[in-house]
């Protein structure tokens, strides 16, 4: 397996690339009269594309332990880091568009908005916690910080997870399917880690010997 | 792109606008009805079809009561727009409204009145000259457009049926057919879309009975066969495909009103001052436009303030 890691993690790459280059095209196709393009409302259909993006590669990181656990395929952790990268590069690009299109980068009227909307303070927390993983995504990070360390703040990707959802919940106007979908795929990811972390505890004080009556 | 000009010729003889706009579109779709509507005119009686959208108007009268901003472009307003019953996504209701069936159809006009009615779609385009009125349209979300509406007053329509003095409200209600409307499932709202008016709202010149845009019949996923056009209220108070107007004294409940009171009010007028409880309503984005502008207290119809004046309108949003 491990002689194709490069080759499957190059196709990764270019695959977790083609969202963007979906919307660059339809870009390209708006400017230049041609179609399919961005429809009526181009920067409203960015914003929501690299937002629904941002979730699903955040679903996608998520994934990546069950998945290698259930199906067998411990090279799969391999693919976790690009992932999670590719999760804070959309978010990165939500919210530049959300700062440019909506806010036209007058930072007084985007701090009012953080603090005074709700789905917009969610999603600031969402991106804002993935900050600290990207930064500490190196091997060099993870060596300096120790295993341990590393992997309790890389736990953020859960309140991350759980953020971006209630971000788009607290967006949609009535029908709530789509965001409610989310929900649920994050429930059943954060659920089974909750449920091996139960287990494994169990296991652990089955195996501790029994207290003694004293 | 050429800007329709403000025609000295009947609007009947000029090629609907997006058919010049967008050739391709219109090599494309020469299908058998745009070409019979091209032909036929204005012959819709023996037409037993649905999607009269694209059949022109003849006989339109120009308003004062017209902006002279830049009209939103056709396809724009054709395929970005919010019509729940035809699917919660704004691109839908072009792709899922094409089937449906607006002919026949009639509306019922009842409750307070002395003579209640029900009026055949035909009978009421006929009740008057069909005037274009370029009204602003703001929808709650943060979006306007500019719409060539084609329509009349709604009070030369509610004067028919000699509303009593009792009478002190209106309510709409459209057409709720879960058979041809794929987005009325349960869970989004308590169908079918209810929307009501104050009697003097209802009455004042500005709110339009509406039965076309840019010169033709609405386009179904615009609200064939009749809709309203209440401009300096949010979009969602001038409701589509309606079939019952009812008198009543008592204020109607509404259908965004139900499905959430603290951020949908009765009254609804575009106010920068009273921000949806999610999102400000101090500027919106007008399709087209990089950005955005600053929201007109009445989407700038100043004329329509003295129907609220000693009203609180934070209270009464």
């Amino acid at each position: 397996m491990n002689k194709y890691i490069r080759w499957i993690k190059l196709g990764l790459f270019v695959l977790c690339l083609v969202p963007v280059a979906g919307l660059a095209w339809l870009y390209y196709n708006t400017t230049h009269g041609l179609e399919p393009d961005l429809g009526a409302n181009p920067l409203e259909y960015l914003t929501h594309g690299t937002g629904t993006w941002t979730i699903n590669f955040i679903m996608l990181t998520l994934c990546i332990t069950p998945a290698r656990k259930l199906l067998g395929m411990p090279w799969l952790i391999q693919m976790r880091k690009m992932l999670g990268l590719f999760a804070f590069f959309y978010g990165c690009l939500h919210f530049t568009c959300w700062l440019w299109f909506d806010k036209q980068f007058i930072w007084s009227d985007m701090g009012a908005d953080i603090l005074k909307r709700k789905f917009v303070t969610a999603g600031m927390v969402a991106l804002a916690l993935m900050l600290p993983l990207a930064l500490t995504s190196t091997t060099w990070a993870i060596r300096k910080m120790g295993g341990k360390r590393w992997q309790a703040l890389h736990r953020l990707i859960y309140v991350t997870g759980i953020a971006a959802v209630i971000h788009y919940i607290w967006l949609v106007k009535a029908d709530l399917k789509a965001p409610l979908q989310y929900a649920a795929i994050v429930a059943v990811l954060l659920g089974y880690r909750v449920f091996e972390w139960a287990r494994k505890r169990s296991a652990a004080s089955a195996n501790r010997p029994a207290p003694q009556a004293g | 792109m050429l800007i329709r000009k403000t025609a000295d010729i009947p609007a009947s003889e000029v090629t609907p606008k997006h058919w010049y706009v967008n050739r391709r579109k219109f090599i494309a779709g020469a299908s058998a009805l745009g070409a019979a509507a091209l032909v036929s005119g204005y012959d819709l009686m023996s037409e037993p079809e649905h999607a009269f959208g694209g059949t022109a108007i003849p006989g339109i009268q120009k308003s004062n009561l017209s902006t002279t901003e830049k009209e939103t472009p056709y396809k724009d307003v054709t395929t970005y727009n919010n019509y729940y019953e035809f699917g919660t996504d704004k691109s839908e209701p072009a792709e899922q409204a094409k089937n449906f069936r607006t002919r026949p159809w009639t509306v019922t006009i009842d409750g307070l009145v002395a003579k209640p009615k029900t009026l055949d779609i035909d009978a009421i385009m006929k009740l008057a000259a069909p005037e274009e009125r370029i009204y602003r349209h703001r929808c709650v979300e943060g979006w306007s457009i500019v719409v060539p509406w084609i329509g009349f007053s709604l009070s030369t329509l509610l004067k028919q049926v000699e509303p009593l003095g009792k009478a002190k409200y209106v309510k709409f209600t459209t057409l709720g057919d879960g058979k041809q409307m794929p987005g009325l499932r349960p869970g989004i709202l308590d169908w079918p879309y209810r929307e009501g008016l104050r009697l003097d709202e209802a009455m004042q010149r500005l709110t339009m009975i509406t039965f076309g845009l840019y010169g033709e019949l609405l386009p179904n996923q615009n609200g064939a066969q009749l809709r309203l056009t209440v401009p300096w209220k949010y979009g969602f108070k001038s409701g589509k495909s309606i079939v019952k107007i009812t008198f009543t004294d008592k204020q109607p409940d509404t259908a965004w009103n139900t499905a959430a009171p603290n951020e949908y009010g009765f009254y609804s007028n575009v106010n920068p001052n009273v921000d949806h409880p999610r999102w400000s309503q101090g500027t919106e984005r007008r399709l087209g436009e990089f950005s955005k502008r600053k929201t007109l207290m009445f989407n700038g119809y100043d004329e329509v303030a003295s129907l609220y004046s000693g009203m609180d309108l934070k209270r009464n949003f």
